[in-house]
């Protein structure tokens, strides 16, 4: 069974490989049928596997599968080879799964697009690179898979590539992200300098038993590697891409925030936690940006009004969640915390999707309102899935996951009380605008009618990943409840459990009741100033403050100031081309000399004759001189 | 039987030569021009016939011919040329006929 392990990222290449080719000529159902059904396959291969490696796990709990060598140069041959071990079999579960559920809901929701098959065609290629990514078992086949993931959200974000805002916000997703490309290819470079492979698990061996912990080599390399993993997790400070990444179609937001793109950097660090395990600097760094950059979007997000934008804050805030959570040591919980956040993520999109094609394009939810009554389904599975983003707690995954990563900044030997504390707020701010939303949308009058309601294959997918938000969270309870961590346990295998401040055990049940009412409280405040009170807020909207926050803390404007305006200024200097004028210079002389030839053409042929016998004359006098 | 001394006869092709290259230059009659062509053409030709006798060779005879041959042809086509250009601007001015500058 663990040999059909390739299959996995083949079938959906070779779904898009037949939509590129023949999708033109192919009707909507033929296309909807290839490009669900090599995802779906691909899921349910996956689901397979998963069983037969957990029940009969292989030796070193790890399975290599190598298809061929790549490329072989002096013994540097990197092999499209894939590595399947329990961190990239939840990976590749959470990205198959929930890309199928994605495919099921764009089948329906794309269906009047002109570029359904184009569509299709990116979204499978989109997950088959994704999976390459996260089963690569050397970095230049994962590299491969992540700059194709780049290209893909490139194409998916530029869908409706008519809209110049559209082309825009895709061109600046791709920059920004290559940026950190950029430095992680530099890292992968140190790495192949010192190792002569790309090997991920030789390397990782090599780097336990060969660096020093702490080192400055070993520092720059994991410095260089986070680069990358924040541009493609939209983190401080290349987060800016993320909010405009919105421009796409929403079920693209629902594969980029969910499932692919957005996770790989948080795959990347996991990937390589001994390096930085090996680098504490850079594991603080991990753990101090992901804080910062949780309570900056969460910031951003209480203010928008756009509720795709609301979304896309969340997701930039949540990874923020997981960084602190892999930078405290707390690897297994980022990982838990990837796959909750996927499932509800992917819910929260597909659902205001639904809005949003339900009330003709509306993207204001403050125009929307009091859809509880008109979609109840839309209403339900949203409602579940935030409360699972707000970490409702108890009955909610999201608690679960987010509780314990809360928990951990605080109580692991390298957590620290600043940590906990912004995480905490950051929690209560993910409920204030979490629920901000939840009233905007559905309660209250409805301010404009509905249109279209959501068909069967939209439904059936908000409700199997609205029970995913709720029953994927007891599959790891925290140690107050009984500790019943398969998850965790499952993940150990691959990654080193938390290691804990011996002093702080018996307090843990403290600090969740503390989380578990200040999500509540945020709830409660956002009733209170979203739906009851209603004055306050609009006069706080005038403020300077909140449009601060609404421009998403003036990265955009920072960054137009520090890079774009001097790119354009240098430009507009050298709008003639310092360098081309050499060149015009050589045209301009030969034009010059072209010019006095033309006056020796006078088109008399007694001049010509004449010029004729001068040379010759000359000629001859030189032969017979010299 | 006398022999025309060597350098005369090559001092009489050069002044026909000449002459024939100033009839080029300074006619502006377009049948005088190919007059002068011809004055210039026999002059070489007489230049080859003298060296062929100073060496008593032949080949300087057969390139005589071949320069007969030419002279043949080319009187034809320019002579055809000539009605042409008459009969196309009604003059054999050859300054006049400057359609073709620059």
């Amino acid at each position: 069974m663990l040999n059909l392990l390739w299959l996995i990222p083949a079938l959906p290449f070779l779904g898009f490989l037949l939509l590129a080719v023949f999708g033109g000529r192919m009707n909507k159902t033929g296309v909807a049928f290839l490009g669900v059904g090599s995802v779906g396959i691909s899921a349910l291969l996956t689901i397979l596997i998963g069983i037969d490696f957990i029940s009969s796990p292989p030796d070193g709990y790890s399975f290599n599968q190598t298809l061929w060598v790549w490329m072989n140069i002096a013994g540097f041959k990197p092999g499209i080879a894939f590595h399947l071990d329990s961190l990239s079999l939840i990976f590749t579960f959470a990205i198959s799964f929930v890309g199928f559920l994605i495919h099921i809901y764009s089948a329906e929701f794309m269906i009047d697009d002109e570029g359904y098959s184009r569509f299709f065609a990116y979204m499978n290629l989109f997950v088959a690179l994704m999976i390459t990514l996260v089963l690569a078992d050397n970095f230049l086949l994962l590299y491969l898979g992540w700059e194709g993931v780049g290209l893909c959200s490139y194409l998916l974000i530029g869908f409706w590539y008519k809209e110049p805002a559209n082309v825009y916000a895709a061109n600046k997703a791709f920059i920004v992200t290559r940026i950190g490309d950029t430095s992680m290819a530099i890292g992968l470079f140190l790495l192949v300098l010192h190792f002569n492979t790309l090997d991920i698990q030789n390397i990782l061996q090599s780097v336990s038993t060969q660096w020093v912990r702490g080192s400055s080599l070993a520092v720059l390399t994991a410095f260089l590697l986070l680069g990358g993993a924040l541009g493609k997790s939209a983190q401080l400070p290349l987060q800016t891409w993320l909010p405009d990444a919105m421009a796409g179609p929403s079920p693209v937001s629902a594969l980029i925030h969910a499932a692919t793109m957005v996770t790989a950097g948080v795959y990347l660090i996991a990937r390589t936690h001994t390096l930085f395990d090996f680098a504490p600097i850079a594991q603080n760094a991990v753990a101090t940006i992901g804080a910062l950059t949780l309570l900056i979007a969460g910031f951003s997000a209480l203010t928008q009004t756009d509720i795709k934008k609301v979304l896309a804050y969340s997701t930039i805030s949540q990874i923020g969640y997981m960084f602190l959570a892999l930078g405290v040591g707390a690897w297994a919980l980022g990982i838990f915390h990837f796959m909750i956040h996927a499932f509800f993520k992917a819910l929260l999109f597909l659902a205001a999707g639904a809005v949003i094609n339900a009330l003709h394009h509306e993207h204001n939810m403050f125009k929307m309102g009091g859809l509880r009554k008109e979609l109840p389904v839309v209403y339900w599975t949203f409602l579940i899935a935030s409360a699972s983003l707000a970490a409702f707690p108890l009955i909610t995954a999201g608690f679960y996951s987010k509780d314990e990563i809360i928990w951990y900044s605080w109580a692991s030997n390298i957590g620290s009380p600043w940590l906990w504390l912004i995480s905490l707020i950051g929690a209560f701010i993910t409920s204030v605008y979490t629920f901000r939303m939840v009233f905007a949308i559905f309660f209250g009058e409805q301010k404009t009618p509905v249109s279209q309601k959501p068909g069967k294959r939209i439904k059936i997918t908000l409700i199997v990943l609205a029970a995913l938000s709720v029953l994927g969270g007891f599959v790891e309870l925290p140690e107050t409840m009984g500790g019943f961590a398969p998850f965790t346990h499952f993940l150990h295998h691959t990654l080193p459990a938390v290691a804990l401040r011996s002093e702080e055990s018996g307090i843990e049940l403290l600090f969740q009741i503390i989380t578990a009412v200040l999500t509540l409280a945020g709830i409660y405040l956002a009733y209170q100033f979203y739906f009851k009170n209603v004055k306050f807020t609009e006069r706080f909207k005038q403020t300077g403050l909140s449009k601060f926050l609404f421009s998403g803390c003036g990265f955009d404007w920072l960054y137009d100031r520090a890079f774009m305006y001097p790119a354009i200024f240098f430009a507009r200097i050298n709008r003639n081309d310092f360098i081309d004028n050499i060149y015009t210079f050589i045209t301009w002389l030969s034009t010059a000399l072209n010019g006095m030839l033309i006056k020796t053409q006078t088109g008399r042929i007694r001049w010509y004759a004449t010029v004729i016998t001068m040379g010759a004359v000359i000629t001859l006098t030189i032969v017979l001189v010299s | 039987m006398t022999f025309v001394p060597f350098e005369s006869g090559l001092i009489l092709a050069a002044v026909l030569f000449l002459l024939g290259l100033i009839g080029v230059l300074v006619r502006r009659n377009i049948i005088f021009m190919l007059l002068s062509t011809e004055i210039m053409l026999n002059a070489s030709g007489l230049a080859f016939v003298t060296a062929s006798a100073r060496w008593m060779q032949p080949e300087g005879q057969v390139m005589f011919i071949f320069i007969l041959a030419m002279a043949a042809a080319e009187v034809s086509v320019g002579l055809a040329l000539i009605m042409q250009i008459y009969h196309q601007f009604k003059t054999l001015d050859t300054d006049t006929l400057n359609n073709m500058k620059g």
